[in-house]
């Protein structure tokens, strides 16, 4: 972690030996089952979106390896309390989602954009592609931001949502859901994903969520937390993220130990 | 800090809504509109029947003329220059950002990377972020020298090289899938 400005330092030549790279993190590849096959033909809208040619390996260099930093112009004081800003409070249970936001090495990632999306109590977006027959909220946008604080920790007040139907299949519903954007610190990094709610009866016909691999699953499943509940006021759930962590010394990793 | 390390926590879709969530003030901007030799990158987000995706985010990240990068503190450059860019597509899936080329970056074996951003594109039915880069199609002498793009065969390289398009800006559409399916990277 640093404050200072990394470039090309132009004392160096570009054919210099010296390779100001080397100073730089490399961030370890995420196992196979991590993320979801980009072609889950089950999930009906990747079959013609997902690409179908392997991807190249992109060296990391410097471009991938650093990041933006983001917030500070993106961020107001009520946009971690998605129940205010309206002339009333939104229908709905009001929960508190709250975690950490860490690299693969249990670092936490300070001062870091988080940003949320959902569908109100009743499963309805305030999109104007959302038209199914559930009600808007004039209380609710769905919208939340924060950074993270000096431990990597973010809290966000909303609502549950509910869930709601799509047209994947017959009689399909996706389980209730929170969206998540989140940038850590490099390029490298980056990932968007939904933190779900626990037990859900829809886990087991959504694409969506099946299309993670089974043992990983349980990763986007937000816990329950009486500890974080606050008493006569509103349930606490609790979702950690994980960024993918860096290798320092990536080459000294293949080696057998002595 | 522990031992092992942590599993990642896995991608979803950014879903058809994502525009409740990721809408910036001027986050196409990567530079303000005045600043000197600014341009903007333009082109459309295409599925594999060729169709625009509407639903679909454009990311990218470079940086400055001089080849700094706003790592870990905003505005190194000045200008407010952030590095960083984003534009929804539109339901014609056009996707915009405005910016200057980057200046020349290290490719870490000794040798200078053209100038490029880095892509991140997200959509309803991507399950997970795809990467790509921009490169610049006047930029003939540097992509000739560039490692990761003599890498590539003609055609796959092409589809990472953005179009001078004769109004002191440049194209580019990116396809998913499909014949001209743009190269994507693991990185």
């Amino acid at each position: 972690m640093g404050t200072q400005r990394v470039g090309w330092p132009h004392s160096l030549s570009p054919m210099s030996t010296s390779d100001p790279d080397t100073a730089l993190p490399r961030f370890r590849l995420d196992p196979d089952q991590t993320h979801p096959p980009l072609l889950s033909p089950d999930y009906v809208s990747t079959r013609l979106r997902a690409p179908l040619k392997s991807p190249v390996d992109l060296p990391q260099r410097i471009t991938e390896v650093t990041g933006p930093v983001l917030g500070e112009d993106l961020v107001y004081e009520d946009d971690a309390d998605l129940t205010r800003g309206y002339a009333c409070a939104p229908a709905g249970q009001r929960i508190l989602v709250s975690g950490r936001l860490l690299d693969g090495d249990g670092r936490p990632i300070p001062r870091s954009l988080v940003e949320i999306w959902q569908a109100n109590a009743a499963g309805r977006y305030r999109h104007d592609r959302d038209s199914w027959p559930a009600p808007l909220d004039p209380n609710f946008d769905g919208m939340g931001r924060t950074l993270t604080d000096d431990e990597g920790r973010y809290t966000f007040t909303t609502v549950k949502p509910g869930a709601y139907p799509w047209r994947n299949h017959h009689n399909a519903w996706r389980p209730a859901h929170i969206h998540f954007s989140v940038f850590g610190r490099s390029f490298t990094q980056r990932l968007v994903t939904q933190m779900y709610f626990p037990a859900d009866p829809l886990f087991a016909q959504d694409p969506i969520f099946n299309s993670v691999p089974e043992a990983a699953r349980d990763r986007l499943i937000a816990r329950f937390s009486l500890e974080e509940t606050k008493p006569d006021w509103a349930l606490a759930f609790s979702f950690d993220i994980v960024l993918r962590g860096s290798d320092a010394t990536p080459l000294e990793a293949e080696q057998p130990l002595p | 800090m522990t031992d092992a390390p942590l599993p990642s926590t896995p991608a979803q879709t950014v879903g058809p809504y994502l525009s409740i969530g990721m809408t910036w003030e001027r986050g196409e901007y990567v530079v303000a509109d005045d600043s000197p030799g600014s341009f903007w990158i333009r082109g459309r987000l295409l599925d594999g029947a060729g169709d625009p995706v509407p639903d679909g985010l454009i990311e990218t990240w470079q940086a400055d003329q001089d080849g700094g990068f706003a790592h870990a503190k905003p505005d190194s450059a000045g200008e407010g220059f952030r590095g960083f860019g984003r534009s929804l597509t539109e339901a014609d899936g056009t996707y915009a950002i405005h910016t200057r080329k980057p200046g020349p970056v290290s490719d870490g074996e000794g040798g200078m990377q053209a100038p490029h951003l880095d892509v991140s594109v997200f959509a309803r039915g991507l399950l997970h972020r795809v990467v790509m880069r921009f490169y610049f199609g006047d930029e003939k002498q540097a992509n000739g020298r560039d490692a990761v793009l003599s890498s590539l065969p003609d055609e796959a390289r092409g589809t990472l090289i953005a179009a001078p398009d004769g109004a002191g800006g440049y194209t580019l559409d990116i396809r998913l899938q499909g014949d001209h399916e743009t190269v994507f990277f693991t990185v």
